[in-house]
């Protein structure tokens, strides 16, 4: 058996997708860290370094009104009295037009910019921390959405300001308990346009007229809403904005002289309505600055901005208020509304253009400075630039405070050009697609698809090593990727290595493709069988089947938010479809029937005669039951889904809370007890199976594993239940002894288990050898075992006929009986073997039931329910698997390919899916449950390696579980043989009895292409699910749900995969593992036997 | 070769479709207040019942039905019996498929049932008339070899179209769109009737195409 090939494949084109997702991940996924440090009043950054507290001195204002208009576009602010037939959207607001003519130097309108992506939350995070958020903020908030990093509402806070709040509830998850008082009003509902607006316009101006506010933020939902749902061309939207017109005039006539009110939107949005991409339609909303007392020096001048970005609002904001400007902020002070130096004695207490733009620079810098020694994202080579460029800035700066002499003109700007050369330079690294980067990763992921369903296809041709090898592709990638690398540093100065993985991953790609083509028609010539089907492997006929049907409409469903929502659900719906089909294709084919059902039809047209009619019956029996038990434990699984915020009326399982939550007694013993049973019931289930095959008689690594520990391990999880659900005031006395275990039990569970792993790998054999006493005598009477005619012929060829004989005779004695039997007839063989017709699959199942058990630990105790009806659904998709094969007759004849069809291959990769929901998985970030983190460490970690590990093990369980127990879809329909069915038909003095996995053995190259075509089968389903998630993510990223529901399940999908594939690795590794001990065993066992 | 078949099995066709077609018609003119969706499971009943009746008919007048070997009353009660027991049986059945595929168990309980009612009279009603109540010919006849004639082509086109476009129907509930025809059962039932038609056009004209190719094992 060839162990490099398959691995190496395997491994080239696992390396591919990864570098497909790696690509296009990178290119979609904006990343930053968050800083967690916060301004003080204290800080020093007051002009001219004298220490003085920030928050003392009186600020321009003392309140201020941020209404928020969601998704005001400022197409819609604009008004143009010539316009006589105006859209519905455009001249709905007059009064921003009437107040700026009238008013010049009390108030002005700006377009407001702001940044990708433009989706209401990021954008609130954005205009609150004067940062640029992405998709991951990370820091350490990953679970809930609250803002920790220092932003607006935190400042207003720290001196006192007190924050009512109405409107849209995002804010509320945003700044939990950070209000004075808070309005919010559900912004779920896109097809809701008024509640939140008259919710809020109920309260808004009564709150107004009282004193009991310093900041009043009220975010109306209503355009937005209204663009979702109508688009913006749509006299719903007129109507709509002519009342927020009224509103803001309602507002300005309420207002104080020490109040500023400020009227924006949050992004804008496009022709149809929606938001969240970088087009200009969708940031370019709308910024209305307004006060009753004079804001501006004058009316507007020729040097006021065009465009205001939105992180300058913060800045700005924070020094009217006399706040401290929050510390990860990278917007620069809108100048117009800070008088010019000199002539600050009109303004009371407000700072000139010169402090403002100073205290602003300051800040930025020290932000910069915290981060780059925090994160190295930011090139250095500009943030040098940007370091040289602040010292000299600020020795000007201090040098013209010092001499007192009136600044220059140039300082200011100097100053204005080094702030946005920052925010551009922070921009560059976090705020931005990168569509080449994302084309490239979807190019390499669909030809990565492609290969990997060619090099399934063409697995035989592969490990015979006439098809297109490896080499040349793997030394190709090497190439382009250094040629890339040398043109990058020829022409950049520095290496940036996506690209040269990109051009690696492509070329090796082409390179197989193209060298694939010509040997597709290989096999004809090799074999007979494939001789059909071999010219068209890609014709819509073979792949329009039913079984790759399933899968296509799972991709398809990925591109539906609604579908990826209810995806626990229309998993199971398409699992349950794909199963039903199994019967009745057969049935279609003759099959599920034995032929003597009907004596009018001529044998002829059946295919299989070879089957007896009560094997038949036996082997559809089976199917049935098998079908029976898939579809109860299918249906049994929906009960343990749990529910996203977006399925309003659903209840989540009850068995997902952990024991120690359920307050019912009586139910929390129910509960344990059913979950020990279930517990009971997966260890029995396994040791049954493994009896059943003999495979407990040896004393191997592999045996001692399935005796005690797994046993044992089930015992410790047992009692760590126990132990976590006892609450905790009840046994005062016994609490360090409860602590104690809390602690011990899992972590010796989790050495147990590494143990037992380990043991398997190291000595996977599970056969046990019993040679006879009286074999040496007997030897000399009997005919002799051909493999004692070993001179002359190779080892390869002794093998051969060694393998039935010695299978023969375990089989015989296994007839007889688990144990053995003491008399055995006089042609009975020299040497029994127990246990070596599961030689293979028996490690793999133990290795799964292990990994299982410790999978389990780091579930809330309910889901060994859910882990129980995993394991019985396994079972019954083998059984299904192996009978089906069985009716088929696939087997029937040695020379057969040991071929795993697509329908099983399928059927096993959706269960993954579906036991990932039904384990109370759902692909949102909120969802994952992080107690896993906590077990056996109750007192936290230091490190983040070994909770990061434990939470991922936790989220894929049921990915891990399939993906490792794959091969045994290889291996079942071998186990499962049925015996004497092909008595007349055994060639030669094989017998009748059947040989189970020793058949791989007498055919290394179709096991192992058999394998890798498994392998690689599988791997092609997973990657075409995440190829469809990661198109959804690319074609919807402005689709209203790309932030909630499509990156997340892109994430979900592609961490999935990784796992899923070194599962994979690991799995196939195992078999091959096994394969080279059961080798060993056999050269072992010939010189032992011809003695 | 069959061309005579062929064409009674055409016009059988076109009088059952048609009478799809009255039962969604008539009772609007007759109820008040008549609509597919408003008041989906009357249609749905409605519907059921005209395609049994029409069925059974239909069938009896062509004598596709095959021959009861005894001519007793007692026999051919015992017949009509069990064909209203298996009639019963296969709208449990399909009521259990249902909900294993995923409806409610309890919530709309009749919902469901009233589903597998139409089912059960767009596709076993059709077993019963063509094949008698005789479960495992039923299961012989969907196999590549099984059919024995045009009508048994023309069962397994129409059934086969039945179910799958129940199975379609079934996509469009989670999306989304708030429409009305996306409420349980509607779509389903809906994606179940036009597949019946669907099946109902299909059959004649797929057997007519196929003519040539088709051979029948004599009964
Ligand atoms: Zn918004
Ligand atoms: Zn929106």
């Amino acid at each position: 058996m060839k162990k490099l090939p398959v691995l190496s494949l395997l491994l080239w084109v696992c390396a591919v997708y990864f570098v497909g997702i790696y690509l296009f991940v990178g290119g979609f996924l904006l990343v930053r860290l968050e800083v967690n440090r916060t301004s003080t009043c204290g800080d020093v950054l007051q002009p001219g370094e004298e220490p003085a507290d920030f928050c003392r001195v009186r600020p321009r204002f003392r309140r201020a009104v941020l209404l928020i208009i969601d998704a005001l576009k400022i197409d819609f602010a604009w008004f143009d009295p010539n316009n006589t037939s105006p859209r519905p959207y455009e001249n709905k607001l007059p009064v921003l037009e009437e107040t700026v003519t009238s008013r010049p130097s009390h108030s002005r309108l700006y377009p407001f910019r702001a940044d990708p992506p433009t989706t209401t939350m990021q954008r609130i995070k954005g205009f609150t921390t004067g940062s640029l958020p992405t998709f991951v903020d990370v820091g350490n908030n990953f679970a809930s959405s609250a803002i920790l990093e220092d932003n607006l509402i935190h400042q207003f806070g720290q001196v006192g300001k007190r924050v009512v709040f109405m409107g849209d509830d995002t804010w509320e998850n945003l700044f939990p308990k950070k209000f004075h008082r808070s309005l919010p009003f559900p912004s779920f509902n896109v097809k809701d346009l008024h509640t939140v607006d008259n919710g809020i316009l109920q309260h808004l101006y009564s709150t107004m007229v009282g004193e009991d506010w310093d900041v009043l933020v009220a975010h109306f939902l209503g355009v937005d809403h209204c663009g979702h749902r109508f688009g913006p061309d749509h006299p719903a939207m007129a109507d709509k904005l002519t009342q927020m017109d009224g509103v803001i005039r309602s507002v300005i006539d309420r207002l104080q002289n020490d109040t500023l009110l400020v009227v924006m939107g949050d992004h804008g949005m496009t022709d149809t309505g929606d938001h969240g991409g970088e087009s200009q339609k969708e940031t370019d909303a709308a910024i209305f600055l307004y006060s009753p007392s004079p804001l501006f020096p004058g009316p507007p001048t020729q040097s006021e901005p065009d465009v205001v970005p939105q992180t300058d609002l913060v800045p700005t904001l924070a020094l009217l208020l006399g706040v401290p400007i929050p510390y990860s902020s990278v917007g620069q002070v809108l100048l117009p509304v800070f008088p010019p130096h000199g002539q600050t004695g009109g303004a009371v207490g407000g700072l000139s253009q010169l402090e403002a733009l100073w205290i602003n620079a300051k800040q930025v810098n020290r932000f910069l400075e915290t981060y780059s020694g925090m994160a190295k994202d930011i090139p250095p080579e500009s943030l040098s630039q940007l370091k040289s460029e602040f010292s000299r800035l600020s020795s000007d700066y201090l040098a013209t405070v010092r001499d007192g002499r009136p600044p220059s003109p140039r300082l200011a700007a100097s100053l204005q050009a080094y702030l946005t050369s920052v925010r551009a330079t922070c921009r560059a690294t976090w705020a931005r697609f990168n569509p080449l980067k994302m084309a490239a990763g979807l190019a390499i992921l669909a030809f990565a698809c492609l290969t990997c369903f060619i090099v399934s296809e063409l697995s035989l041709v592969l490990i015979r090593e006439s098809g297109p090898g490896l080499k040349p592709p793997v030394a190709v990638a090497f190439i382009a990727g250094v040629c890339v690398a040398v043109v990058q540093i020829g022409k950049q100065g520095y290496v940036e290595a996506s690209w040269c993985l990109a051009a690696a991953a492509l070329s090796s790609e082409l390179l197989f493709l193209w060298r694939a083509r010509r040997y597709r028609a290989v096999p004809v010539e090799k074999n007979g069988s494939k001789a059909l089907k071999s010219p068209s492997w890609l014709t819509p006929r073979r792949l329009l089947i039913p079984p790759l049907l399933v899968p296509l409409l799972r991709c398809a469903s990925l591109l539906s938010d609604s579908y990826v929502i209810a995806e626990g659900r229309a998993v199971t719906f398409l699992v349950f479809s794909l199963a039903l089909y199994i019967p009745i294709h057969l049935n279609w084919d003759g099959l599920l029937l034995p032929p003597s059902h009907d004596p009018l039809k001529a044998a002829g047209f059946l295919p299989s005669p070879a089957l007896s009619p009560s094997t038949v019956r036996k082997e559809s029996g089976t199917l049935l039951a098998c079908l029976g038990v898939l579809v109860g434990s299918l249906y049994l699984s929906l009960s343990f889904h749990a529910c996203r915020e977006e399925q309003g009326s659903c209840q989540p399982s009850p068995f997902l809370s952990p024991l120690a939550r359920l307050q019912d007694n009586q139910l929390k013993n129910l509960h344990y007890v059913l979950s020990v049973l279930s517990l009971g019931l997966w260890t029995y289930l396994l040791k049954r199976c493994l009896r059943h095959y003999g495979n407990l008689n040896a004393s191997s690594g592999a045996v001692f594993t399935a005796r005690w520990i797994l046993p044992l391990t089930s015992v410790c999880l047992a009692l760590h239940w126990a132990v976590g659900a006892t609450p905790e005031d009840s046994f005062r006395n016994l609490s360090e002894l409860i602590g104690l275990a809390q602690l011990a039990l899992p972590r010796a569970a989790f050495c147990l288990l590494g143990l037992g792993l380990f043991l398997i790998w190291l000595d996977p054999l599970t056969v046990f050898i019993k040679p006879k006493a009286t074999t040496p005598t007997r030897g000399q009477s009997q005919t002799p075992p051909r493999y004692r005619a070993s001179t002359g012929i190779s080892t390869q060829a002794e093998l051969h006929h060694l393998i039935p004989q010695i299978y023969q005779r375990m089989r015989r004695s296994l007839d007889d009986g688990e144990q053995v039997v003491g008399s055995e007839v006089d042609s009975s063989p020299a040497v029994k073997a127990y246990g070596l017709g599961t030689v293979y699959s028996a490690p793999l199942l133990l290795f799964c039931g292990m990994l299982g058990i410790g999978l389990l630990l780091l579930h809330p105790e309910g889901m060994a329910l859910s882990f129980l009806l995993l394991l019985l659904e396994m079972g019954a998709l083998l059984h299904m698997h192996a009978s089906s094969t069985t009716l088929r007759g696939l087997h029937g004849t040695f020379s057969a390919d040991f071929n795993v069809p697509w329908t099983p291959v399928v059927l096993w990769s959706l269960a993954a899916t579906q036991f990932f929901h039904a384990t109370g998985h759902l692909p949102t970030f909120p969802s994952i449950q992080w107690g896993a983190a906590f077990v056996g460490f109750p007192d936290g970690h230091t490190g983040t390696v070994l909770p990061a590990s434990l939470v991922t093990l936790n989220t894929f369980a049921s990915h891990i579980l399939f993906s490792v127990g794959c091969p045994l879809l290889l291996f079942w329909p071998l186990v499962r043989e049925v015996r004497g069915s092909r008595g007349g038909r055994a060639c030669g003095d094989e017998g009748e009895d059947a040989v189970m996995e020793m058949r791989l053995r007498e055919n290394p190259q179709r096991f192992t292409a058999a394998l890798l075509q498994l392998a690689t089968r599988y791997l092609f389903i997973l990657g075409a699910q995440v190829f469809s998630s990661v198109c959804a993510a690319a074609i919807l990223r402005r689709h209203l749900m790309v932030w909630k529901v499509f990156a997340p399940k892109l994430m979900f999908e592609a961490s999935g995969f990784l796992v899923s594939s070194v599962s994979l690795l690991i799995g196939v590794a195992l078999v091959l593992r096994v394969d080279v001990a059961v080798g060993g065993w056999f050269k072992r066992l010939i010189p032992e036997a011809s003695r | 070769m069959w061309d005579h078949e062929i064409r009674a099995m055409a016009s059988a066709h076109a009088i059952i479709a048609a009478s799809v077609f009255m039962a969604t018609v008539l009772p609007a003119a007759a109820v008040q207040g008549f609509s597919v969706y408003g008041t989906h499971l009357l249609w749905l009943y409605s519907v059921s019942g005209a395609v049994t009746a029409v069925s059974v008919a239909v069938f009896w007048l062509l004598g596709i039905t095959p021959p009861t070997k005894k001519h007793t009353v007692g026999y051919k009660l015992s017949r009509l019996f069990r064909s209203c027991l298996y009639f019963f049986l296969s709208c449990l059945f399909f009521h259990t498929v249902v909900v294993l595929y995923g409806a409610p168990l309890i919530e709309s309980a009749l919902e469901t049932f009233s589903l597998s009612v139409l089912l059960t009279s767009l596709t076993t009603l059709r077993c019963l008339c063509v094949l008698g109540p005789n479960v495992q010919a039923w299961i012989r006849v969907f196999s590549r070899h099984g059919a024995m004639s045009v009508w048994d082509t023309g069962l397994q086109i129409t059934v086969a179209c039945t179910l799958v476009g129940a199975w379609i129907g079934a996509f469009p509930i989670p999306l989304d769109w708030d429409r009305p025809w996306q409420v349980w059962p509607v779509s389903c039932s809906l994606g179940a009737t036009i597949g019946f038609l669907t099946g109902l056009v299909a059959a004649p004209a797929w057997i007519h195409s196929h003519r040539k190719q088709l051979t029948y094992k004599c009964k």
